[in-house]
């Protein structure tokens, strides 16, 4: 693998994530991961769509005149949406309706449009390919994070299976109804980005201001 | 505006060639989006088939996972009535016919009048396919398809009646597309539980089934005919009052749940 594909494919896993350096595609973040399976869907919805837009940005890029390039991004990621949408309607129907409006939504989110903008519309087909795959990549392994630990939290279940036993059935677990709700993939995300920037403290921002102590000589 | 920096700076951008572009990149969406749905479109009618067929399965009482729905749905019998009277129509076939494509037809369908089409609901079908459970050659359990607007979308569903056409036994939606996460308390377990043994008509016969704002109050006299709505989507839950208010009303299942009450439709 060359230094540029692995860049391209790596990179936002961690590095570069797309959820917690840049805080993208926090709306679908919090709405699907109360439970793992609609977040696996998910990941794999986006993750397409990311990928075969960058694609197909990255196609026309010699010929895409800059006065309409939004608009025709837009319809590319609107256009491959709905066809994620349809197949997941046609092949995983009970996933479907849970994801009900959020699968659709993909067409805002700002990871999609941010990555054919900025990446395709400069990069080769192949590489932009991967960029979206592993923004996509990126933006699954946080969504994965917080969906595990919210259903496992939650609900005490995973992918529907038992994993803690729940305490009104004879089990010892009691379930943290709160990570059910939206709050809760707030507070983990905000630990998750905590997490990741304490290990990499070069993703810190810099503060815009600063309070610090003024002495009463100097304020006058 | 100019971009110094794109790629397409060798080539100025002419009017023709962003037209062109723009016309080649909608053309080829289009045709993608398209056969996307023609050939998709198949499977999403069957899955929606057999999804209508499950929540008849549920209200009906007899949904058992692990089983095939086909296999249950065999123990439910189809009939279509005509509205107007309440009578059977055993002359249509309930196996081919479908009181949704009826409707948008001129011949088949009445307009509703609008100061009783309180549900929306526009043209509906002189015909209706209702579905009967019996337990031991008796009616058990009467499914009436009910629809209407909610909020935002048409809501469809099946409201069940006792034998009785007096009480609730189950409700369930299953098409709509009301707000995630608020309007969609409809198609939740817990507020369908609300439902069950609530009356539908008083003594005199007036229709006191209905949602309520917020909670069914301790001290109220028709607690048994009220449910409770969820705050911040009480105009999806006026739209399901609205929905029995038309649908169990003489212009809808009235006259049929009359005959049934009055051992006329067996």
């Amino acid at each position: 693998m060359s230094t540029a594909t692995k860049r391209a494919l790596l990179k936002p896993i961690v590095d570069d994530n797309p959820v917690t350096l840049h805080v993208l595609g926090i709306c679908s973040a919090l709405a699907v991961t109360t439970s793992l399976l609609p977040s696996l869907y998910m990941c794999v919805a986006l993750t397409v769509v990311a990928a075969l837009s960058n694609a197909a940005v990255s196609a026309i890029r010699h010929v895409l005149p800059s006065s309409i390039r939004i608009i025709v991004q837009m319809t590319i990621i609107a256009s491959l949406v709905i066809v994620v949408d349809e197949s997941l309607k046609a092949f995983a129907f009970e996933t479907s309706r849970e994801l009900s409006v959020f699968v659709g939504l993909i067409i805002t989110n700002c990871i999609v449009l941010g990555r054919t903008e900025s990446f395709a519309s400069k990069n080769p087909v192949g590489l932009s390919f991967l960029d979206g795959i592993g923004n996509g990549l990126g933006y699954s392994t946080i969504l994965i994070l917080v969906a595990t630990s919210r259903e496992l939290l939650g609900a005490g279940t995973l992918l529907g299976y038992t994993i803690f036993p729940n305490a009104a059935d004879g089990g010892w677990y009691k379930p943290n109804g709160m990570m059910l709700l939206p709050p809760s993939a707030f507070f983990v995300i905000g630990l998750i980005i905590w997490a990741v920037r304490t290990w990499k403290a070069e993703q810190v921002e810099k503060p815009e201001f600063r309070i610090h102590e003024v002495h009463r000589t100097e304020a006058l | 505006m100019p971009e110094p920096s794109r790629t397409s700076g060798a080539r100025p951008d002419t009017v023709a060639r962003t037209l062109l572009v723009a016309l080649f990149v909608s053309l080829l969406c289009s045709s993608l989006v398209a056969s996307a749905a023609i050939l998709l479109k198949p499977r999403q009618v069957e899955n929606a088939m057999v999804e209508m067929r499950r929540n008849i399965l549920e209200v009906a009482g007899l949904w058992a996972p692990e089983a095939e729905v086909d296999e249950l749905f065999e123990s439910i019998e189809p009939r279509v009535i005509d509205l107007e009277t309440g009578a059977y129509a055993d002359d249509i076939d309930p196996e081919v016919y479908d009181p949704l494509a009826a409707a948008k037809v001129p011949a088949q369908s009445v307009e509703i009048p609008s100061e009783i089409d309180v549900a929306k609901v526009g043209r509906r079908a002189k015909h209706a396919l209702v579905y009967l459970v019996r337990r031991d050659g008796e009616i058990n359990r009467i499914i009436l398809p009910i629809s209407g607007y909610g909020l935002w979308s048409t809501l469809y569903g099946f409201l069940a009646l006792e034998a009785d056409g007096n009480t609730v036994s189950d409700i369930t939606f299953y098409a709509h597309g009301e707000t995630p996460g608020l309007g969609d308390f409809i198609v939740k377990p817990a507020w369908r539980e609300l439902w069950r043994g609530k009356r539908t008509f008083d003594d005199s016969g007036a229709l006191e089934l209905r949602v309520v704002k917020g909670r069914v109050s301790a001290d109220d006299p028709l607690a048994d005919y009220h449910v409770d709505g969820v705050s911040g989507a009480t105009l999806t839950g006026n739209g399901v009052s609205n929905i029995i208010k038309y649908w169990l009303g003489d212009h809808g299942y009235g006259p049929f749940l009359e005959n049934i009450e009055a051992g006329e439709s067996p």
